[in-house]
Parts: structure tokens; sequence; C-alpha cells
């Protein structure tokens, strides 16, 4: 048999409150030694209350060839940002 | 036909012109963005060759752990060791995304087709080279890496950070344990300066040939892969070492070693780059122990790997047979 161990992606809260962010990635036999290894890995100084592995394989990600198409439309859409409406000086609370 | 190929190396030239102006604008390359062929094949030598020292470099130290002379200096060098194999494996995971395998990488350590830092190639005789190392060695490391953290590859940048704060414990356990050794009995204090007259040397050629004999200088600065030069680099770390050295009350072996009041720098005597070529091309003390070790590593690991291959297998069948039932 001559099997590589699949990547896995690895993702840490780091405390209550904060959302799970993208540490590195890992190789592991399988989903419990991907935690077991990220664990060893990535939190060897409490950097960490929670974790997530995911299979490399199953990320889909955009391609940035594609970026024009994608994001540069919302780059004229300066009327979704609070600052493209006039207002006076002298008005508070908003 | 020839239309075809001009627009070809039209488009080529457009996408390196964007490349580098992204570069030299400090903006990040993330791996699945557009890059010349020389930068993923530069980038995946020095990261690969990073991860395999940091993997290598575990072996002097993991010498001496059985026989630490105590259980706090016991735990200091297990974590610091730990720490080490942590970091190849988020430097073989940088790596990874620029497309070569991690099987492939230790193919090419184990072939000798790889390099890693020739200073792994000296043997750690006393208990004092684990200070020596500790202090000299990551001392020179933290200079060379430091800088890595604004490199311009995305993931090899966020490993660097993530080492590089790790990194600061293993030079001040490894002074440590000099500090205690110079204040000990005259045995333990000619332990320590030993070590110092046997890693000083290879600690200065961890910076690698001079500014004239190095040629990927140019191209790395232009990539941010470096900042400074390795002659640059080299006169730092003996600038802020000496004064270290002088503290523990032993002396650096160079009887050429002087402040110079004009430049403000230590001038020093001539590296023996000799012994350092000699080490490189594979003649150093241990540079077969080391990586035979390796090797049987890998290959006597083999049926672990694989027994956890088949054990996640038979239970995934597990699972979509109870699923079907």
């Amino acid at each position: 048999m001559n099997k590589n161990w699949p990547l896995w992606e690895v993702f840490v809260r780091s405390k209550n409150g904060l959302e799970h962010r993208h540490f590195g990635s890992l190789r592991a036999a399988d989903a419990e030694m991907a935690l077991n290894n990220a664990r060893d890995v990535y939190t060897r100084r409490s950097e960490g209350v929670s974790i997530w592995v995911v299979e490399s394989k199953n990320i889909t990600a955009s391609n940035p060839e594609h970026n024009g198409e994608l994001f540069e439309p919302a780059a004229d859409k300066a009327y979704r940002h609070p600052t493209f409406y006039n207002l006076p000086d002298d008005i508070e609370h908003m | 036909m020839e239309n075809q190929e001009k627009m070809n190396d039209e488009k080529l030239k457009s996408l390196e012109a964007i490349f580098e102006a992204k570069i030299a604008n400090d903006e990040k390359i993330e791996p699945k963005d557009w890059m010349p062929e020389k930068y993923r094949k530069t980038h995946i030598r020095q990261i690969s060759q990073h991860a395999h020292s940091e993997i290598v470099g575990m072996l002097p130290e993991g010498n001496w752990i059985t026989r630490a002379p105590s259980l706090r200096r016991k735990v200091a060098l297990l974590a610091k060791v730990q720490d080490e194999a942590g970091h190849g494996l988020y430097l073989y995971s940088a790596c990874e995304t620029l497309g070569i395998s991690r099987e492939e990488m230790y193919e090419q350590l184990h072939s000798g087709k790889a390099k890693y830092s020739s200073i792994f190639n000296y043997p750690t005789l006393t208990w004092a080279d684990m200070g020596a190392i500790g202090w000299l060695v990551d001392g020179a490391a933290i200079i060379n890496q430091v800088p890595l953290c604004n490199t311009s590859f995305g993931p090899y940048a966020r490993a660097m950070v993530r080492v590089c704060k790790e990194e600061s414990f293993h030079q001040r356990q490894g002074y440590e344990i000099m500090m205690t050794l110079c204040n000990g009995t005259q045995e333990q204090k000619d332990m320590a300066q030993d070590a110092l007259n046997r890693w000083w040397w290879p600690s200065l050629m961890m910076f690698g040939p001079t500014d004239d004999e190095s040629t990927h200088t140019e191209q790395s600065m232009k990539w941010k892969l470096k900042r400074k030069t390795n002659d640059e680099l080299r006169q730092q770390f003996i600038d802020q070492t000496v004064p270290q050295a002088d503290i523990l009350g032993l002396t650096v072996p160079d009887p050429d070693l002087k402040y110079n009041n004009d430049t403000g720098h230590y001038n020093f005597g001539k590296i023996d780059w000799d012994e350092f070529w000699q080490v490189v091309k594979g003649h150093g003390m241990c540079n077969k122990e080391r990586v035979s070790a390796r090797k049987n590593a890998w290959d006597n690991g083999k049926w672990v790997r694989d027994a956890a291959v088949a054990y996640a297998e038979k239970k995934s069948d597990k699972e979509e047979v109870r699923k079907a039932v």
C-alpha cells in the first residue's frame, strides 16, 4: 500500500466571541487524527478554544483570474457606504 | 502561428509587469495568483530547505533530551524540539501550496538533492552545546528569519510570523543554560567556553557566503526573500552577540575581533570558507548520520502511516454501511 495522507485545513477560534480563523494546514489520515495533530501543531501555546478541520479537497475557491468580474462591480457603488450621503456638519447622532 | 506566439509573449510580459508591480507595492502573492516560474522554483527551493532545516535541526538536540541535567531543563528542551517539528510542518504546508508534494520534498531531503542548514552537521558533544545552540544558532536564525515575516509570498510570510513568535524562547533558554554554567564550577565554565569555541564560527557561516560570492542576493532582494545582505546580517549578529559573551565572561574565539570606534561595529577575523563548502558538499562531521536518521525514521514509520490509512478507510466503509442500512 502506498497512499499519502490527505491535506486538511485548520481553523481555530482563539477565544469565545471570535470567529474561527484559518491557521494553516496539515496532513492526517482521518478527521480525528487531523484534530489531534492540529492541537499539537497550531495550539501549543493556548492559541485556541475550538478547532475545525476540513479536508482541503472539500473547499471550493474562487480563481484570482476572475477577480475582475467577481469583485470590481463593487468598486463603483459608493452609495453603499455612509460617506456617500451629504449631511450638514452640525447634525448629531447620525 | 507567429502571431499567436507574439500574443502569448506579450501577455506573459504584461503578467510579469503586473506581478513585479505588486511586489514593489508590498502586496502579497498568494498561491493561486499568477507567478513567474522562476519565482515558484526559487520559493520551493528556499521554503523546503528551510523546512528541512527545522526537521534536521531536531536531531542534534534530541541527542540530549534524555540526559538533560534537571527536569526544568528537560521540559524546556522537549518543548523547543517540539516547536522545531511544528516549524517544519508549517513550512512544508506553505511549500505545498506552490505545487510540490510533501513526499517529493522528503525524497529530495533523503536523496541529498535538497540541502538544509549546514550548522546541523556539527556534533553536540556536551550539555553546554544545548546552551550554545540556543544562544548562537537560534540567535542567528532569528536574525535571518525576522525579515521574512514581510516577504512577498503570503503563506511563507504567515508561517514565519508564527515561527518568529516562538523562537525567542529558544534563544533565551539557551542563554540561561550558558549563564548557569558560567556561574558554576571551573569545569562547567570551561565546558561553556569549549561550546562557544566550537559553535562560534559555524554560526557566522549560517548567514551564507560573503556578498561578492552570493549568487542569489539580487533577485532575492527584489522578491523580498531578503531584506539585508548576508554580510549585513552577519555583522548585526556579531555586534549584538559579542556583548552577550562579555556578560557571560566568555571569550569569543577570534583574536582579530575588535570594536571599531569609527564604524560602530566589530571588526572580525577571516571565516574559513573552505570548511563551509566542505560541509555544504556533504563532508561535514555528521552529514551522513543526519540524513540516515531522517531516512530511517521515514522508512521505519511506513507501516504506521499505512495502518493509519487502512484504519481510516475501514472506519469510513463502516460509516457508509451504517448509513445504507
